[in-house]
């Protein structure tokens, strides 16, 4: 009985912390995917370039693990304006079908970028001592990194919760989402508050593939194995929404963790015949604004 | 008239309409007389050629629902993948061994998953599509990958044997059987997709493409439509994947998953999109340049087709018939001015 519980409660603690990562990548994906209708499955080298920014400025710049995580943030989201303004703004117009050829390409390129300089080799991750470790909490023992994790993220979220509910930010980019024609046409500057939204759910992406760096490992395929798992958040989820990619991601994670605990034999295969059956079931996501 | 969403650009057009000209053109000769004359020019090269027309046959599938249907999918390799397996555990695991049967099997195999797995994506549209394409494709991926004593898991499918096809033309070592069969099969899906597409199913597959919506208006059984080309698309595909497996003799777990659906589509793209030859350009290029680049500069290989794509979505709609049918335009305007 004892056992029972006591795996129940791992499971739930790295499937929620898996869950937190997985949310703080996506939700730049959900926002842009519902705002500006673009179908970019190149989110996934935004974190991986999280990643290696938080390995690499560690190891080989001699960075702390605060300024790392803030590096990442600050030069994903930077290098992302420069993208959306030079490259994806071009295709906003665009057919789905060149918007998903244009991403694969980024995605092919980053991977070969990422093999260039950083070889095939898994990152790995020096955490400060004070991550190191467990932590006790009601007679159990946590890991001390996973706890930092979920609180960190919570943070995160609710930080992004708020700006989005509270600031007229989050009032523009939540009329934008509802009717980008008529918030342009009360005064709303569209294209910058794209930028700035892309910029923010970029950085987001970056800094969850940094903080995540420890259970997602940062190699150069990054973007093409965990593809599959971001755009499941975002279709489970719902476009444009923020509670619905939670929600989605928390299921994910707790239910990817349970399956590769009890049932190490069928794989990632519960969460594609979940992910089937839940969109089969509501085609526009269980919170979705619209199709 | 305003074109849809899907193809919006792709520089596809045609002078009568949505219905393609069914006339043949002498230049529609080119092809089977270029494999042909590579089947005497290029005896050693044989096997490589077997692998561009199996790919071609594959890519043709693709161009069906993708260039004239507008069907979305990231997850065009299940067919593929269980045609080849499904070839491959017959002939390894059950000893059904003659290469007509196995290819009929295989064609039924897809064809089965095409329309069950069609009857229920095609009912959702945009991301929902996208999402339920690649997650069935992963599920295919994840049996193979677990069924090892199947498949043989990630080492792979091997011991097929095929025996003579007709009991007459034996698998030799320098793939003539293999590409003159290839051939065969590619020339007679050819020429029943172009039938098709220049019917008025091929007309209603279009106009479905341009706008479903008013499509539905005048009336054409539009869901209906999609699911028929969607099997028929996956059929040719599992033909395919039999293909691949006979004259390889192997099944390996990469022609299954998002990989192989990927550059497909890749080689598609790099021929031109929603034309017929677009199929056949795009694989023989590809597969060329990965042959002779992709063993010489490995690390770059992959930035290439990166940038390929990039440039060709920004810059070359139409791929590289697109713009020779541009070049072509270009000259003959000249000449009448």
């Amino acid at each position: 009985m004892e056992a029972a519980a006591s795996s129940l409660v791992s499971i739930a603690f790295h499937g929620v912390a898996y869950g937190m990562i997985l949310y703080v990548i996506s939700v730049g994906l959900s926002v842009t995917m519902g705002l500006m209708g673009f179908t970019n499955l190149a989110h996934g080298v935004f974190a991986m370039a999280g990643g290696y920014i938080l390995t690499s400025s560690i190891s080989r710049f001699g960075l702390g693990f605060p300024l790392a995580l803030g590096f990442a943030f600050v030069l994903v989201a930077t290098a992302s304006v420069v993208l959306e303004r030079c490259l994806y703004s071009r295709l906003y117009a665009a057919s789905e079908l060149e918007q998903v050829l244009f991403t694969i390409g980024l995605i092919f390129m980053a991977v070969a970028i990422a093999q260039l300089i950083f070889g095939t080799l898994q990152q790995p991750v020096l955490l400060p001592d004070a991550l190191r470790g467990q932590f006790r909490l009601l007679g159990r023992e946590f890991p001390a990194y996973r706890v930092f994790l979920i609180v960190g993220s919570g943070a995160i979220v609710a930080a992004l919760w708020f700006g989005v509910e509270r600031t007229r930010w989050g009032a523009m980019v939540r009329a934008a989402v509802d009717n980008r024609v008529m918030a342009q046409s009360i005064g709303i500057n569209t294209k910058r508050l794209f930028a700035l939204t892309f910029a923010l759910g970029s950085g987001l992406a970056g800094l969850g593939g940094a903080l995540g760096a420890e259970i997602i490992a940062v190699q150069p395929t990054y973007p093409f194995e965990h593809l599959v798992y971001f755009l499941t958040v975002v279709a489970i989820g719902g476009l444009g929404s923020l509670r619905g990619p939670f929600v989605a991601a928390l299921f994910i994670g707790v239910t990817d963790t349970a399956c590769k605990y009890w049932l190490p034999q069928f794989g990632a295969f519960f969460i594609y015949i979940a992910t089937i059956a839940i969109l089969l079931w509501r085609p526009a996501g269980l919170f979705g604004v619209r199709a | 008239m305003a074109p849809g969403r899907a193809l919006r650009g792709t520089g596809v057009k045609s002078p009568v309409g949505y219905a393609a000209d069914a006339r043949l053109r002498w230049t529609e000769g080119l092809p089977w007389l270029a494999a042909v004359a590579a089947f005497f020019l290029l005896p050693d090269h044989l096997s490589f050629g077997a692998r561009v027309l199996t790919y071609i046959l594959f890519a043709l599938s693709l161009d069906l629902i993708l260039g004239y249907a507008g069907i979305l999918t990231l997850g065009h390799s299940a067919f593929f993948g269980v045609g080849a397996y499904a070839a491959g555990i017959l002939a390894a695991k059950l000893g059904l061994t003659d290469p007509v049967l196995l290819l009929a099997v295989a064609a039924g195999a897809a064809g089965v998953l095409g329309i069950a797995t069609g009857a229920v994506i095609l009912r959702t549209r945009g991301l929902a599509q996208l999402m339920l394409t690649l997650a069935i494709a992963a599920v295919c991926f994840e049996i193979a990958n677990k069924a090892t004593p199947l498949t043989g898991g990630a080492d792979g499918l091997s011991g097929v044997r095929i025996t003579p096809i007709f009991g007459l033309f034996r698998f030799d070592l320098f793939g003539r059987t293999a590409y003159l069969w290839c051939l065969l099969l590619l020339f007679g899906v050819w020429w029943l997709v172009r039938r098709l597409i220049c019917s008025p199913f091929g007309a209603t597959l279009t106009g479905i493409r341009e706008n479903p919506d008013r499509m539905h208006a005048i009336g054409a059984p539009v869901y209906r439509r999609l699911v028929m080309v969607y099997t028929l698309s996956a059929m040719i595909a599992g033909v395919a994947g039999a293909l691949l497996t006979q004259t390889n003799q192997f099944v390996g777990l990469n022609v299954l998953g998002f990989e192989p659906s990927g550059e497909l589509m890749v080689m598609l793209i790099l021929g031109g999109v929603g034309r017929l030859y677009g199929a056949f350009v795009g694989p023989l290029i590809y597969l060329t340049a990965q042959d002779v680049l992709a063993k010489q500069f490995p690390e770059y290989w992959y930035l290439g087709i990166g940038l390929m794509l990039v440039l060709v979505v920004l810059f070359a709609r139409g791929g590289l018939l697109g713009i020779a049918d541009g070049l072509v335009a270009r000259v003959r305007r000249r000449a009448w001015a």
